[in-house]
Order: structure tokens, then sequence, then C-alpha cells
């Protein structure tokens, strides 16, 4: 018996949740008196893993598996688990990793818990805390199954080091030409920008800000902060700003340690996908707007005054504490 | 063509959220209901698949007769009809399990669901359903076309796009940007009445155990207060940043 957390990676890079899943793992393991195995695909530095704690990386090399295909790493996943005799998978919460997460389930008779925010409370039976109602509520969920899979929510449980002297061994799956039902033909990102969900900061503005061409203080401040810039539904519905940047019930979800949000009056379906941000900070002129009754700071005032001001501000702390 | 549109009866957004019975139960106590926002999308796609490429459009939803307002909130929008399995709804496996069978029985082409009830966020029907019964499957749908059996799908990644191609039988699970928000759409007068008329029919479910279940609910601890800063103050803010919060 083991715990196998899948660390995913891109272009041979591991992501920040990769780290996050393996420390989870490492932490599970410890509390079922397992070891631990981290699966990686096509990942080119594996050492890193050791460093939050895993003792044991299974490393797939193969080129069938440079572009990601949900069945297909399903499928390999599936194998490690076997041959490692795991019945605790644990998956992130990227895009690839809510694709995954439910294939492997069913794939290996598995219950399946997502949106997990913590260690289990209990191993037996097995009980893990996980969102519910868009961050109005918690659930705790007992995975009855022999066989489990949790799906971990991003920036819940933290990265955290636990050095480890750790192993390395390859494994060459099967992998079925039978699986490829599905093909890719591109790819399109933004290359170099900060993205959502991979951002610890995002700078967020809404109607507030009157039209589309107001946006340049915003992209200041996302760029001294290294943030990634978001909107309220309104905003991407008036085509401000590129649909992939509404955030919210029915857009993103924010998961990040720092939310500022700019003239955005903070109706419940826009606070439904930003209350899992640690800190929040509102700007808006308007004292009685309801987001201020979520946020941790707020200052009421003019964006077009205050938002110029903080970005002259934070220059300033950055020169400093360079 | 036929679609089969997984449809999730959930709490409106702005519905209070309590437990009774030492919060192991939703409080539906006032709860009015909605079609999931996301399955709304996928519905809306369907129409369009319905009027351009005469398919046929089935609705279902896995529940008690409770959901049936808005199975018929759909058919009123313009689904052809309606299936509600009669059970109630217990965990995102077995709901999967009481779909699929549908499926695999109506032999359906094309599954559209959403990626999430925004009740339970499970975000795992979808690819349960696919895997149960064997077919493709893509997440975070926000690009559909078919011709013929060929689909071409876009997905949302992480920062991007991905545009792919596979053949029917297919699920999808919709999301924002599948449609056009204009596009969605208000059943009218007419289309309301003409619902009535339209089959809803009731199946029972399979015999199936669940794989996990809710042992109880909590509600997130109290907030405290906003620290509020003065707008003359900025610098302020960002030592807060720094030294309290520490996120910067
Ligand atoms: C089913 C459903 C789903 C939805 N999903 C989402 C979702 O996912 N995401 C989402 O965001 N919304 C969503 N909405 C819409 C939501 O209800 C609100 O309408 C929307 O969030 C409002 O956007 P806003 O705050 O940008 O605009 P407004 O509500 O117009 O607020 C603008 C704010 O800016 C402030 N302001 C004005 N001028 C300035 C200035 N110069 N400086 C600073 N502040 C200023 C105002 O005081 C006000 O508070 C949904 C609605 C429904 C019904
Ligand atoms: N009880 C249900 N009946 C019918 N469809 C459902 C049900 N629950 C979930 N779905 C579908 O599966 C999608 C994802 O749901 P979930 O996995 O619960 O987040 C929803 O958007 C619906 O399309």
């Amino acid at each position: 018996m083991s715990v196998l957390v899948f660390a995913e990676s891109t272009e041979g890079k591991f992501k920040k949740v990769a780290f996050e899943v393996t420390s989870y793992g490492k932490k599970v393991a410890e509390q079922m008196a397992t070891n631990l195995v981290v699966l990686t695909i096509n990942a080119s530095n594996t050492s890193e893993l050791h460093q939050y704690g895993a003792e044991k990386v299974l490393h797939v090399n193969n080129d069938k598996l440079t572009v990601f295909n949900a069945k297909v790493y399903a499928n390999v996943i599936k194998q490690a688990a076997e041959k490692e005799n795991a019945n605790l998978i644990i998956i992130d919460s990227s895009a690839n990793g809510l694709y995954l997460a439910p294939i492997v389930a069913v794939n290996t008779q598995a219950g399946l818990a997502s949106n997990v925010i913590a260690a289990p409370s209990s191993t037996s039976p097995f009980t893990v805390k996980r969102k519910a109602f868009s961050n109005k509520a918690f659930q705790n969920t007992i995975i009855t199954s022999e066989n489990k899979v949790v799906g971990l929510a991003k920036n819940s449980f933290g990265v955290k080091e636990n050095e480890v002297s750790g192993s390395l061994e390859e494994f060459s799956p099967t992998i079925s030409d039978d699986l490829f039902g599905i093909k890719s033909t591109s790819i399109d990102k933004t290359i170099g920008k900060v993205t959502i969900a991979d951002a610890d900061i995002v700078v967020s503005a809404g109607r507030g800000l009157k039209n589309g061409e107001n946006w340049g203080m915003v992209e200041e401040l996302a760029e001294v902060l290294g943030a990634a810039t978001a909107c309220s539904k309104p905003v991407a519905d008036l085509g401000w700003r590129p649909h992939e940047e509404h955030v919210g019930q029915t857009g993103k979800q924010v998961a990040s340690n720092l939310y500022i949000a700019i003239g955005i009056s903070g109706a419940i379906q826009h606070l439904a996908g930003i209350n899992a941000s640690k800190v929040k900070v509102v700007i808006n002129t308007d004292p009685e707007a309801p987001f201020f009754k979520a946020a941790d700071y707020g200052i009421v005032g003019d964006a077009f005054e205050v938002v110029p001001k903080l970005v002259e501000n934070l220059k300033a702390f950055k020169a400093q504490n360079e | 063509m036929k679609i089969l549109v997984c449809i999730s009866h959930v709490p409106d957004t702005t519905s209070k959220i309590n437990f009774t019975e030492g919060n192991t139960q939703f409080d539906t106590n006032g709860v009015q209901y909605v079609i999931n926002p996301h399955d709304e999308y996928s519905l809306t796609r369907a129409m369009w698949f319905k009027e351009k490429q005469g398919a046929s459009v089935t609705v279902a939803n896995v529940g008690e007769a409770i959901t049936e307002p808005t199975l018929r909130k759909c058919l009123a929008i313009g689904a052809d009809d309606a299936i509600r399995i009669n059970t109630q709804a217990i965990d995102s496996y077995s709901v999967a399990k009481q779909l699929a069978e549908a499926i695999k029985n109506g032999n359906y082409d094309l599954v559209l669901a959403g990626k999430e009830s925004i009740d339970y966020n499970g975000q795992m029907v979808p690819g349960m359903i696919a895997s149960i019964l064997d077919y493709n499957f893509v997440n975070a749908c926000i690009g559909l076309d078919i011709d013929g059996s060929t689909a071409s799908v876009s997905r949302e990644i992480d920062g991007g796009k991905e545009v792919l191609t596979t053949n029917l039988p297919l699920v999808i699970a919709g999301q924002k940007g599948l449609v056009d928000e204009k596009d969605l759409r208000i059943p009218n007068m007419r289309g309301i009445m003409m619902a009535r008329k339209k089959p809803l029919q009731v199946i029972e479910a399979v015999n199936f155990t669940a794989k996990t279940n809710a042992a109880n609910f909590e509600k997130p601890a109290e907030k405290s207060a906003c620290k509020m800063i003065d707008a003359d103050n900025v610098a302020e803010l960002v030592a807060l940043l720094h030294n309290e919060a520490k996120v910067i």
C-alpha cells in the first residue's frame, strides 16, 4: 500500500501545484503510515520533488506523452497505481488535473473527493474537508470505497519544504494507440503573461473603470506586483477585457494570496469566485459597496486617483526591498 | 444527432446557505432553484444544434420530484423532452452511473453537461459518465462544432486554449464561452405553454452503491471587519500588505 501523487509539469518544468500536491501527499502518507510515490511524465528536474517529501519518484519518459491527453495520462496514472499498489491517488486542480481526476476515479473504481482543502481529519473512515456551495460552505466527505482519489484545491494546503533523500525509478507503462480518441490540433497560450490560474496575486477591475481604455493603470499595477489581471463579468461581456479574465461564479476561480478589486461592487456571484483568496483589498468610491464586507483592507476612493498612487508607492517599496 | 443535456438543479446563487439536522442537510427553506448556469451554456449550444442541424434535444436530471420545474424550464427554452431519474443524488459516481445508464439505453450521440454544479462543486460527473461508457470526453469546453460524426472542440487550459478533434459519441463539460452570453434564453409564454405538453418521463434508478458520502457541512468562520485605509495614505496599505498580511 502506498500513496500516489501525480506531479504535473509543462515543457519539462514542474508547476507550483506539483509541489503543493507532493507536500500534501507526504503529509497524508505520514498519517497513513505508508510511503509516498510521486509520478511524473516527461519532467526534467525530478530531484526537485525530494525537497517536498517525495521518497520515490516514478518517472515516465515517452514521446507519445508530449502533449497532454487526459485519457492517456489517466491510464498511465492507473498503471502506476497498480504497480505501486497505491489505493490513494492525489491529483491537483489545474485545468489538466480537473480533467483527469474523474477519469482516474472511474478507471480505478475509486471514490473521488474534489476541491479538497486540507489533510484528512481521519484516515479511517477517510474523511476530507472540501469546498462546496461556491466557497460559502465546506463539506466533510467520507470516501467509503477501497480505492480513493483526492483532488486538491489550488493554494489550499500550501507548498511545504520537507527534504528527503529520495530515489528515482524509470517507469515504462504500456501506451495503447486505442486510447488516443482525441487529438490535439493546436495549443494557444498567452506567452509571458501571468495567468489567473498560476498567479499569487490577482489585480481585478470592474465596471467602475467606465470603459476599456482605462485599463492601463490596472496593467501597470499588475506589472509591479507580478500579478495576473482579471475583471468582473460585465466588463468581459462588454468586451472591455477578454473572457479569460472574467472571475466569479460563471468565470474563473481565484485562490491567490492577494486579490485587489478595483471598482467592483462585490455582487455575490463575483465573490463566489474569489472567496478562496487569502487577502482581499477593495478600492471603491462607494463606502456602502458590498465588497467591503468581504474584504480585509479597504480604501474608499476614486480608482483613478488611488491606483496611480498605489503603483507609485509599490514602486518605491520595491526599490527599497530589492 | 441525438443530444442529451445533463441538467443539475441548484440553488440560485443569491440563496442563503444554511444547514439543518446537526449540519448534515442543506436547508432548502426559502431557496429558489435554477438551472445550473454552466448547464445553461450547454443547453443553449444544444438548441443551436437543434435549430441549425436538426438535432433532437433531451434534458435529464437525477433527482426527486422537486427538480421537475427546472426540467420544465428547459422544455420551455426548447428541449424536446425530459427524463428524470427518480432518486436522490447521493454522490457524483452514482449520479454519473444513472446518467450513463440512460445514455446507453437512449443511444445518444452527444452528451452535454456543465463543467461544475454550483452547489456541491464537484466537477466530476461528466468525466465519470464518459469513462463509464468509454466515450470521448472534453472538459472545460469553450467551443464545439459537429460535422457528421466528427467534432472540433476547444477547451480552456491554464493560460490559453487548446483545439481538439474527436468523434462521436462524445461527452462535453461546457462552460462560459461555449455560447455567446446574449444567446442565453429566457422562456417566453409560448414556450412555457408548449412545455406543459412535452413529455417528461420518470424512470427508476438502477441499483448502485455510492462511493462517498457527505458526513456534514461547516460554514466558514466569521470574517473580521475590513480595515479601512485613508485614500490619502496609500503608503499605509503597502506597509500593511507587507508587514501584517505578508503577501507582498
Ligand atoms: C447567474 C449569474 C451569474 C453571474 N456570474 C458572475 C460572475 O461570474 N462574475 C461576476 O463578476 N459577475 C457575475 N454576475 C453579475 C453580478 O451579479 C454583477 O452584476 C457584477 O459582478 C457587477 O460587476 P461590477 O462590480 O464590475 O459592476 P457594478 O455592479 O456596476 O459596480 C461598479 C462598482 O464600481 C464602483 N465605482 C464606480 N466608479 C468608481 C471609481 N471611479 N473608482 C472606484 N470605484 C468606482 C461603484 O461604486 C460600484 O461599486 C452574475 C450574475 C448572474 C445573474
Ligand atoms: N443530479 C444531476 N442530474 C443531472 N445532471 C447532473 C447532476 N449532477 C451533475 N450533473 C451534470 O454534471 C455537471 C457537473 O456536475 P458536478 O460534477 O456535480 O460538478 C453539471 O453541470 C450537470 O451537467
